[in-house]
């Protein structure tokens, strides 16, 4: 027996010019174009997005919450990375 | 795989909650917490998409266009609110075809006030202002809720509803600011769809099974007596304000508490209704069975051809 | 004869009783986003009605408003062409029939929006959009159950076969189209039947549907000779107002 069900797809808008497409959520849908259409009618009739990603649910990766620790956390100690780390004297602007 | 017992994962996963983190889909969750909440979204999916039925009802017979188009948008939300819903129940690996099923055969709940008819185009005031309004005091605290694409499917939808609530009570006040046969038409539908709407926020706290470890989990912020306490007391001087009566003649004021007192429940009721006995439980599900058996073929061909499709593209 | 109140009224009626047609399937579709998409259509048209029948009101000059005209007329005033109210039946025979019309509608707006009537181009203008969206979605639908499954070719091929005699009608041309027309108000349906043709031929045909050699025309609805099915939409459409006469709402 086949699957009636259609593929699940993630759905991202950008809800103005200059600002990333971000995630919304999901739907079902049989191909690419319906996704599309699916996501306009769903996530944005109240204006929410003028441009639309979606993306099988299948097609994405994620990282495992597990390595999260050695993922991220390394970075933590790194705080050199960050302006505030350095002192800049009164009086200095532009900076 | 990882030398950590299941005690300790435990004892992790309720340190992030207390210190309000939020649950995402792929964190380690106790398999209580997952099936807990897969009940409770899909419960939640589901009142949704029945409570399509009694609203739509009403849709080709509005009384003007404005109206017509208000209603049409607002049914229209609760099935976006629906699907918003089953995406976060896919999310802990509730198969959204699977959980319809559930519906379809009984096996899962949805909320009781659906059962009951619209009878007259009040209705749609009373709806959107009473079970709406109720709905709304159940859902605000969920948006605070541990499960990540829970809380954030319940912003959108806490969102969108706030105009529901008030697309309602601008019917209710209309009407009974009208003829004496729409004042009528509104105190009627006051009438029959206010306790059932008491009854919208569940049994009474010393009958509820699940609140205790559901507060614990945050999955619910409160109890089902006190979100029905708040919505009498934010209710009644609203009916009193558009000069309906409320149907309890039990209900006054506490000076002292500062909150109303009202009647008892007919508990009896409200359990035949859960039960499947309500005045359109058969119904409401028929038409939901209905509308998925009638659209197979349609999902069939869909499937088919973005499989030909795909298949020509590759060719 | 007030032409172009006329003209616009049958171009609002179309709009409001497919915009009621499509309603029906609220909490119905076939699957939940389906659902969504349709009453957006719906949506559509009758936010078109409200706009083109409050103008024809005010065309009219007799204090008749969008409301009054939708809920208030008789049945044999009502100008809509009779594709527009034949029963949903199955979604395939409801996506067909929302494509005959999109892909009339679509042209006619194109045309209309350089309309030197200002106040209809205006509506136009902002009736294409949707009706662009509106167009593809009815189309990509029909493509996808002709060319599905077996059973979803015959059931689609069953309702062109039954839609077909209806769509000649929505190029009806009487005295009211030619002299808008002759005054460069209007476009010559002619010129939208072309377009109409082609369209629709290039998506049947990758549907894999085939084109009924019936040509026989089914017509009346623009002088107000309907279906059957018309009187059940109105009973439905008017019972509040006529229940309970001249109240407001």
């Amino acid at each position: 027996m086949t699957k009636k069900e259609w593929p699940l797809w993630e759905v991202f808008i950008r809800s103005k010019a200059g600002l990333n497409h971000k995630h919304v959520g999901s739907l079902r849908a049989a191909d690419a174009h319906m996704a599309i259409e699916n996501a306009r009618d769903v996530y944005t009739r109240r204006s929410e997005g003028i441009s639309i990603w979606v993306v099988e649910s299948n097609n994405l990766v994620a990282s495992d919450p597990s390595d999260a620790d050695s993922l991220f956390e390394p970075a933590d100690s790194k705080v050199y990375r960050h302006p505030t780390f350095y002192d800049v004297p009164d009086g200095i602007s532009h900076m | 795989m990882r030398d950590i017992n299941i005690s300790e994962l435990e004892q992790k996963f309720q340190a992030k909650i207390d210190n309000d983190v939020k649950i995402e889909p792929n964190d380690w969750m106790p398999e209580e917490y997952r099936q807990t909440l897969i009940r409770q979204i899909s419960q939640h999916a589901h009142s949704e998409i029945v409570g399509m039925l009694p609203e739509g009802n009403w849709i080709t017979r509005a009384p003007n266009l404005r109206r017509k188009a208000v209603l049409l948008a607002k049914v229209q939300d609760e099935a976006g609110h629906g699907l918003y819903l089953y995406s976060a129940t896919e999310t802990l690996g509730a198969d959204r075809e699977e959980t319809i099923d559930d519906l379809h055969t009984g096996k899962a709940k949805y909320s009781s006030i659906f059962n009951y008819p619209t009878l007259t185009w009040a209705d749609m005031g009373a709806i959107g202002w009473l079970v709406d309004g109720a709905a709304i005091m159940n859902q605000v605290p969920l948006c605070r809720c541990s499960y990540g694409p829970y809380a954030r499917a319940m912003v959108r939808v806490c969102k969108e509803e706030s105009f529901h609530q008030r697309q309602g009570f601008e019917i209710m006040a209309h009407l009974a600011q009208g003829t004496p046969e729409q004042k009528a038409m509104a105190q009627d539908a006051l009438n029959r769809f206010w306790w059932p709407s008491l009854m919208m926020f569940g049994p009474s706290d010393a009958d509820s099974k699940h609140t205790a470890q559901s507060v614990q989990w945050k999955i619910k912020r409160h109890t089902n007596d006190e979100l029905r306490q708040q919505f009498v007391d934010v209710t009644v001087p609203q009916a009193a304000l558009i000069g309906l009566t409320v149907p309890d003649k039990d209900l006054k004021f506490n000076e002292e508490t500062g909150h109303y007192e009202f009647g008892e429940i007919d508990w009896t009721e409200f359990w035949e209704v859960v039960k499947g006995n309500g005045p359109c439980n058969k119904e409401r599900v028929d038409a939901r069975r209905k509308a998925k058996e009638n659209g197979m073929w349609v999902r069939e061909a869909a499937n088919a051809f973005a499989a030909k499709r795909a298949a020509r593209k590759s060719a | 004869m007030n032409s172009l109140f006329e003209y616009v009224l049958r171009l609002g009626d179309d709009s409001l009783i497919l915009g009621h047609r499509l309603s029906e399937w609220c909490g119905h579709g076939p699957i939940l986003e389906e659902d969504i998409a349709m009453t957006n259509i719906s949506l559509d048209l009758v936010g078109q009605a409200t706009s083109l029948l409050g103008y024809a009101g005010e065309l009219e000059g007799k204090g008749r408003d969008a409301d009054a005209l939708a809920f208030l007329r008789f049945d044999r005033e009502y100008k809509n062409v009779l594709l527009v109210e034949q029963p949903n039946g199955d979604f395939g025979m409801t996506m067909l029939r929302q494509f005959f019309f999109d892909s009339f509608r679509k042209p006619l707006f194109e045309k209309l929006q350089h309309s030197t009537d200002q106040h209809l181009a205006a509506i136009a203008e902002k009736s294409l959009k949707e009706t662009k969206y509106h167009l593809k979605h009815s189309s990509e639908w029909v493509i996808r159950l002709g060319d599905g499954t077996e059973e979803s070719n015959a059931r689609i091929q069953e309702s062109l076969n039954t839609l077909w005699r209806y769509t000649n009608e929505l190029f009806f041309t009487d005295e009211v189209d030619n002299e808008l027309v002759e005054k460069g108000i209007v476009p010559s349906l002619q010129e939208i039947q072309i377009e109409w043709n082609a369209t629709v031929t290039a998506v049947l045909t990758e549907a894999t549907l085939t084109i009924p050699t019936n040509n026989w025309k089914q017509e009346g609805g623009r002088k107000g000779l309907h279906s059957e099915h018309l009187g059940y939409i109105l009973a439905e459409l008017q019972y509040m107002q006529r229940a309970y006469p001249n109240m407001q709402w």
